[in-house]
């Protein structure tokens, strides 16, 4: 073995690496936000939703989960746009990750609003809570610490299941590794580079998942202990 | 332009065999890996404990597709030919083998101590121990999140197109490029791994509840 590995080309593409996370971190934040939300709707109405709307809640998750995401980002970016809908990559990526992690957090929620007990609904209603604020404060936060853990990985993991979107041309972090790599002929330097800057980000997302349930938590803050 | 036909439709199943050997080499590959990093995060050596975790972080820390680049670019490093089968072969192996580990030692740990300190007493060794004694009940613990994650394994073979594999995924574009109806084709894609997946995670809910039933 006698390869010499070079990473001269870092000297010069630098600001292309930058400008690649920084679009993955702006894609994944994105769809973490948008999925979170109608994950957590799509839990409200597999859990305290009618028979038909729980049916189809159901076959979505399923669906979604039982196919490969690179599948479902060509479905919307390749499938739409053959259909008439016209989408950029990005916004097709955009997309594809919100429904892909809609599901996943449909699932974790799911669990989390089970464990709420029919006794704090009883209570909250006694109190005299309106509907949405017995959703929210009794029903969804207590829910979303006890699957926070669950909930904070699989976000990490979408962050990196992101990089199959550089296979719709999105220039994000791993399209332009490709890029350069393409450029220079240093292949198994690049993706060493990009390796070390995913293993950063996903660093840099497990803290500041802590630290949102640090905020969130009010309980945990104070006693230490989760729920 | 080609219209879609049965033949695509046959071209399609025939590239999901490479999609289920594919599975099978990195299940395989993933369990000899998973098991021995298992062992060694249970390990009573600091050394091989900070060895897996470190493996563990580091895996799970990236991407599955830099993985694939890399060991396809690596494996022209040290001087072998670039056989995507291959280089999906490892770097799945290396994936599934973190996650399994991980997954399967939750499975050794949630085996009762009690269970421990009575085969000490029988006298038997750490060998036997493990053998008789701790791994046959966490193999009834492993089989329901084993078979979910074999799910993740199947979908993840998809990433293997971008090395140039044929299997469904890149199945599913070649035809694409000849017909270019990409709805139609990548549902009919989208179903046969839908196909492949949801008896699997189907069987993974129905065994962890029947796990749940005889306790």
């Amino acid at each position: 073995m006698s390869y010499k590995f070079d990473f001269a080309f870092m000297a010069e593409r630098w600001p292309d690496f930058v400008a690649g996370a920084w679009l993955t971190v702006q894609l994944t934040v994105l769809a973490i936000a948008l999925g979170f939300a109608l994950g957590t709707l799509c839990a409200l109405a597999r859990v305290y939703g009618g028979p038909v709307l729980r049916r189809l809640v159901g076959a979505y998750v399923e669906a979604i989960r039982n196919t490969p995401l690179l599948i479902q980002i060509f479905i919307v970016y390749f499938g739409l746009s053959s259909l008439g809908l016209k989408l950029s990559a990005d916004v097709s990526a955009v997309i594809a990750l919100t429904v892909n992690m809609g599901a996943y957090s449909t699932e974790i929620m799911r669990a989390g609003i089970q464990s709420v007990q029919r006794t704090q609904l009883e209570a909250a209603d006694c109190l005299g809570l309106t509907r949405l604020q017995t959703i929210l404060h009794v029903v969804l936060l207590p829910a979303m610490e006890r699957v926070y853990p669950a909930l904070s990985s699989q976000f990490v993991l979408l962050m990196l299941a992101s990089s199959i979107t550089s296979q719709i041309s999105v220039e994000e972090l791993t399209a332009t590794a490709s890029l350069v790599q393409s450029d220079t002929y240093r292949s198994f330097e690049v993706y060493l580079v990009v390796a070390v800057v995913y293993l950063a980000l996903s660093a840099l997302y497990r803290f500041a998942f802590w630290l949102i349930g640090l905020g969130l938590f009010e309980r945990k803050r104070r006693l230490g202990t989760p729920l | 332009m080609n219209q879609l036909s049965a033949n695509h439709l046959l071209y399609l199943l025939i590239a999901a065999e490479w999609t289920v050997v594919l599975s099978l080499i990195a299940f395989a590959g993933g369990s000899v890996l998973g098991l021995a990093i298992a062992l060694m995060r249970v390990s009573k050596l600091g050394v091989l404990r900070g060895i897996a975790s470190g493996y563990i972080q580091l895996i799970q820390g990236t991407p599955l597709l830099i993985l694939l680049f890399l060991s396809y670019f690596g494996l022209g490093i040290i001087g072998l030919k670039l056989v995507p089968l291959v280089a999906a072969g490892i770097s799945l192996t290396l994936y599934a083998g973190a996650f399994l580990g991980e997954i399967w030692r939750g499975c050794i740990e949630a085996v009762p101590k009690t269970q421990w300190e009575a085969s000490d007493c029988l006298g038997l060794n750490r060998v036997q121990q493990y053998a008789y004694v701790i791994l046959p009940q966490a193999t009834r613990i492993a089989i329901p999140p084993t078979v979910g994650f074999m799910v993740q394994i199947v979908k993840n073979t998809s990433l293997a197109s971008v090395i140039g594999f044929v299997e469904l995924a890149r199945a599913g574009q070649i035809v694409n490029n000849s017909t270019f109806e990409p709805f139609a084709i990548f549902s009919c894609v989208a179903a046969i791994y839908f196909a492949l997946c949801y008896p699997l995670s189907v069987a993974s809910r129905y065994l962890e509840r029947k796990a749940h039933a005889g306790r």
